[in-house]
């Protein structure tokens, strides 16, 4: 506690990012420090001698400090520590619940482990006091795709999820054969906005009648082949159109499915959630789409969607209100399943 | 060396079937080709051969992904944003190497100096029609 206020610290490392936050009382973010956004080689200098965004293990004590240190506060005034238990990358995940594991039994601050797509819906809550669940959540980053019915704060159901690609991995992919580098999906976004969007029809990817799972991988490969064929015959490719045209193929499915899942769980709206919240055909789109079904949009700012302490702090501050901590024994969980395997955080 | 015309998704779900049926505890395949050849859709292929039953996605974002629900344990790697061996390593690799599961590594060429002797290379490359492939193994 702190001038009255509830304390929760955020660690986030489950993939690239090394990420802490600070929140009081679960909306009013005091610090919030990923690593690939401070430059640590220039604050402490040259004691890392290398920082790569996956090194976690160089990176935590660094980004630990400084999310206290901007939150100005001591360790002592944490009421609790959330960490991202899974799912992600085995030695990524183990860098961050190791290193909360070490602090809480240092410190004796008790310890929440959190589902990295729990924490990314949870996002929502910080700056929007408005929503409690039930809600529908469509999760959308590099590294999933997820329309989830949100029933309690540790209560989730998957409506539907790729079957292939992520989302933002296919606007990656597609970024690199159209020549603008990996990851290019927030560049993907902004050459789409200089192209056509009906320029070229690439496939549309519904699956099954009724399915709420997505496939991206056949619109990837469609952009491949129409890129393959243009230079046999030897025409010239106008980019920013296959930009446009590969965004509208993906953002219309999207659209679509999620305006499914709202018409069949009658929800009032839809929190979305994950890095590629933060695209703007996307955001857009939906707003257009929920406008005119009188439903509500709720989205984080672009710092929240992305991966960051903040949210695994905005979902263990919801945990820690339900009683939900963990022991000193939390392992991490490569393969987490959100619907299922939440209380192997809380044994 | 094998050369295999896959003519459909039918043809890649027949040659993954295959694949799994010689799989042992400690197997490495590594996936080659071209983005959109059909890596992922092959691996998903041989994963469904092995048995597994969870829901199966690409492993380019997290690098990895892990199933447990086959005959055998599957680790499904797509190395393509890994930058070095020191990545790697820190990742825990090798633990994955020596487990006593199989190992499905996409972009396996970027790693080709680590990998084992005896490891599978599967290449799939684009046939004449836009929804064939040929697929090498050797």
């Amino acid at each position: 506690m702190k001038d009255g206020k509830h304390i929760t610290m955020g660690i986030e490392s489950s993939c690239d990012e090394t990420a802490i936050a600070v929140l009081a009382d679960g909306r009013e973010i005091l610090s919030n420090v990923i690593s690939s956004q401070i430059e640590i080689h220039k604050e402490y200098g040259g004691v890392v001698p290398e920082i790569a965004s996956r090194h976690h293990l160089n990176n935590i004590p660094f980004v630990f400090q400084k999310a206290l240190r901007e939150a100005n506060l001591g360790l002592t005034e944490v009421d609790e520590i959330g960490v991202t238990a899974g799912p992600g990358l085995a030695g990524a995940l183990l860098m961050g619940t190791a290193f909360a594991k070490a602090v809480s039994a240092a410190s004796g601050v008790p310890l929440v482990g959190v589902h990295h797509i729990q924490a990314h819906i949870l996002a929502n809550t910080i700056e929007h006091p408005d929503l409690e669940p039930p809600f529908l959540s469509l999760v959308v980053s590099g590294g999933h795709t997820h329309l989830i019915e949100v029933l309690g704060y540790n209560e989730f159901k998957i409506l539907g999820a790729t079957r292939d690609d992520a989302v933002g991995e296919a606007y990656d992919k597609v970024a690199r054969v159209i020549g603008l580098g990996y990851p290019g999906g927030p560049k993907v976004d902004r050459l789409a906005k200089e192209g056509d969007p009906h320029a070229i029809e690439f496939k549309r990817v519904y699956l099954e009648k009724d399915s709420l799972d997505f496939s991206f991988s056949g619109t990837k490969t469609g952009v491949i082949n129409y890129l393959h064929s243009a230079q046999q015959r030897g025409e010239e490719v106008k980019a920013a159109d296959v930009a446009a045209s590969f965004q509208q193929a993906v953002i219309d499915v999207i659209v679509d499915k999620a305006m499914w899942a709202l018409d069949r769980t009658g929800y009032a709206g839809l929190a979305a959630a994950g890095g590629v919240a933060c695209n703007s055909a996307l955001r857009a789109a939906l707003a257009a789409a929920l406008e005119s079904r009188g439903k509500k949009l709720w989205i984080p700012s672009p710092i929240l969607c992305t991966d960051n302490g903040a949210m695994v702090a905005a979902a263990a501050y919801r945990k820690a209100r339900l009683g939900l901590f963990a022991t000193d024994r939390l392992d991490c969980f490569p393969g987490l399943n959100i619907e299922t395997q939440l209380y192997k955080l809380d044994e | 060396m094998d050369r295999i015309i896959l003519k459909n998704t039918e043809d890649t779900a027949a040659l993954g079937q295959r694949i799994a049926d010689g799989l042992k505890p400690g197997s490495i395949i590594a996936l080659v080709g071209p983005l959109g050849a059909g890596k992922t859709t092959l691996a998903q292929a041989i994963a469904r051969g092995l048995g597994v039953s969870e829901r199966m996605s690409s492993p380019t974002f997290t690098i990895v992904q892990e199933y447990e629900s086959g005959r055998l344990p599957l680790y499904h790697f797509d190395v393509y944003r890994v930058s070095d061996e020191d990545e790697l390593f820190e990742i825990g690799f090798e633990e994955y190497l020596h487990s006593g599961g199989v190992c499905l590594i996409e972009w396996a060429d970027l790693i080709d100096d680590i990998l084992p002797e005896e490891t599978v290379w599967v290449r799939l490359e684009y046939g004449e029609h836009e929804d064939e492939r040929i697929c090498a193994i050797e």
